[in-house]
């Protein structure tokens, strides 16, 4: 089978313009994926699917990621102009320093697709795509089209995560009930406030039902009648 | 039943992997029944949303979520070794295959290596697993053609014996909890060994006896073939994988393809089908339980003497390093995939369970469409899933 590096330049000369990037995997096993851009996503799959040598026909896992907001501390050199005492004559001196820098690298939601070839017998080529936020810019283009496999399997990532797949034949929630208003599977998920009777209400329990309780009584002298 | 959202727009089922429109012929009017989810054929809590002209299937809707736990959010909060017996209550009836799998997963995420007698074992329980699983299938599938009991209760008799090697072995008839990374909880002993083998001597005759029963049965015959027939394009485009697929004519099978474990060192074959309707499942599980002999044989002759746990493994403390992977086998229900992602902690920062029972009811609508209320029945029941699997 040909490498991450082959498919790629393969990519590139097919579909131009595509901006396919290699995300390297550090694991032992070496599945590196590409990273598509959403605008030519749909292109670059049926390529990957029509293409004579890859012939990948089968898309066998489809699922979601999510990555929060994170902190990264980096070391920078920085050069500046000091002023500094000389020969007892302040001077501008040139200096380098080792300083750490805390940049935020902002979260997104992901898309991990695992093709393989049932005709040639190869695999997996893994490729991945990223929303541009985590709140409000989480459409992603759909690849149901191409592979039928994923219409099961994008929709859960819709249910769970919150990935709003465009060009999906049929988006609806799959595993939690169409009210349902969260997405379950997001690492800042909080479990509803929705306690409110157990039978042998004690110790723990019986704590939690009171501020529920008190909870729920604070609402209604707030809210006008 | 409200008809909003249920019925789909016609230009939804346009593409060659779409479902086909079905015009109802414009006399009376359209039945819609919600076949489930507690309905004896669901084989648990599932639900078809059907509407129905006169007999004719033309809609159907497939709705899940009856048995949701958010298992993988349930893997995410734990270590990777406390996830391996909540795999066991993914497809309840293969528990083996189960933790096969996520234990692959993770050894292609670290590297280990796995003892060869342990190898061995992993062959020996999960070719077993997948004669249990087969033959339950087949059972309930004539269960559901309205044979009731007689040979279900055939199938049954002989998956007795199996789950107690199981028990004897594990300590568990079903949720077994074996796997290791890196080997197996405990070795198997000559008496089970021998065991095995008598288990092993008996099952030919049982599925000659099934096959007397059945495969010439005249009302089977009737009932099953040129019914709910499966594309071989439209299958691989759908991702079906296992039986359903190879029944369709396609020669994928995850032991020959990855030869993942020492699968490369025996000698079997691929049975497929020609026509990819419910007698060819049928006959193809049929044929595979006796493949399934031949691996036995071989592997219960081979078994090399040997620890059967890596030394160096590590259970307590286990933390992967960061990466990923995935790793998938041939389940009997099909490809059975985990993807793990590791941040170099003790928890897994994502653990997907790739489940061959859902995306094998992508096609179910395509299958059922045209066919009889009656049938729908059948061709869900050929499909061979577990609701543990399906919901997780």
């Amino acid at each position: 089978m040909k490498t991450v590096e082959e498919i790629k330049a393969a990519i590139e000369a097919a579909v131009p313009g595509s901006g396919v990037e290699i995300i390297p995997n550090p694991s032992v096993c070496g599945q590196h994926s590409l990273l598509l851009a959403p605008a030519s996503a749909v292109a670059v799959a049926t390529f990957l699917r029509d293409d004579a040598e890859l012939a990948l026909d089968f898309l066998s896992n489809a699922t979601g990621v999510d990555w929060l907001d994170r902190e990264v501390s980096e070391k920078v050199k920085v050069t500046r102009t000091v002023t500094k005492p000389v020969d007892g004559v302040d001077q501008d001196v040139e200096e380098t320093v080792e300083e750490t820098v805390k940049r935020l690298v902002p979260g997104y939601l992901e898309a991990v697709y695992h093709l393989f070839s049932v005709a040639k017998g190869h695999g997996p080529v893994i490729l991945r795509m990223r929303t541009a936020n985590r709140s409000d810019q989480v459409s992603l283009p759909s690849l149901t089209p191409v592979w039928r496999g994923a219409e099961f399997q994008e929709r859960e990532i819709f249910d769970l995560y919150g990935i709003v797949f465009t060009g999906h034949p049929d988006l609806r929630r799959l595993l939690m009930w169409d009210e349902f208003k969260d997405h379950p599977m997001r690492r800042d998920y909080v479990e509803p406030d929705d306690f409110e009777y157990e039978p042998t209400a004690h110790d723990e329990v019986l704590k939690r039902a009171e501020e529920h309780r008190a909870k729920l009584a604070g609402a209604q002298e707030v809210a006008p009648a | 039943m409200s008809t909003s959202g249920f019925v789909q727009e016609k230009e939804k089922r346009e593409g060659w992997n779409r479902p086909p429109h079905i015009e109802p012929d414009g006399e009376g009017e359209l039945l819609e029944l919600a076949m489930g989810p507690h309905h004896p054929s669901t084989h648990g809590v599932f639900r078809m949303d059907v509407a129905l002209d006169g007999e004719r299937v033309i809609r159907l809707k497939p709705v899940f979520g009856y048995l949701h736990r958010n298992h993988e959010k349930l893997g995410e909060t734990q270590s990777y070794l406390a996830s391996m017996p909540f795999t066991d209550r993914l497809d309840y009836i293969c528990p083996m295959t189960n933790n096969w799998a996520y234990a692959l997963a993770v050894e292609k995420l670290t590297g280990q290596q796995v003892p060869e007698r342990a190898e061995y074992l992993r062959v020996i329980v999960g070719e077993l697993t997948r004669i249990v699983n087969h033959a339950s299938a087949v059972g309930f599938l004539i269960q559901e053609m309205g044979a009731s009991g007689t040979p279900l209760m055939y199938a049954f008799k002989e998956r007795e014996k199996v789950l107690d090697l199981f028990e004897a072995l594990t300590g568990a008839r079903m949720m077994v909890n074996y796997m290791r990374f890196g080997g197996l909880r405990v070795d198997a002993t000559p008496a089970w060994l021998d065991g095995a083998r008598k288990v092993l001597a008996g099952l030919p005759k049982f599925v000659d006896e099934f096959e007397n029963l059945l495969t010439g049965n005249e009302i089977l015959m009737a009932r099953t073939q040129g019914v709910g027939i499966l594309r071989p394009d439209l299958a691989v485009n759908a991702g079906v994988t296992g039986p359903m697929l190879r029944a369709s004519g396609v020669n994928y099978d995850l032991r020959k393809v990855d030869g993942y474990g020492i699968y490369n060192r025996f000698n079997f074959r691929v049975p497929l089908g020609d026509h990819g309707d419910i007698y060819d499942r049928f006959m193809i599980r049929l044929l595979e339980i006796r493949e399934s002999f031949k691996i036995l044989e071989q592997a219960l002759k081979d078994i090399p003497a040997g620890p059967v746990m890596d030394p160096k493994a590590k259970l307590r403390g286990f933390r992967p390093k960061p990466g990923e992977a995935y790793g998938r086998i041939e389940a009997p229900k099909g490809e059975l995939g985990f993807y793990l992602i590791s941040d170099g902690s003790p928890n897994p920062y994502r653990y997907r369970v790739r489940p061959p029972s859902l995306i094998n009811l992508t096609i179910l609508e395509d299958m059922c469409l045209g066919a009889n209320v009656a049938d729908v029945v059948l061709i869900f029941g050929s499909v061979d899933i577990v609701l543990g699997e399906v919901d997780r």
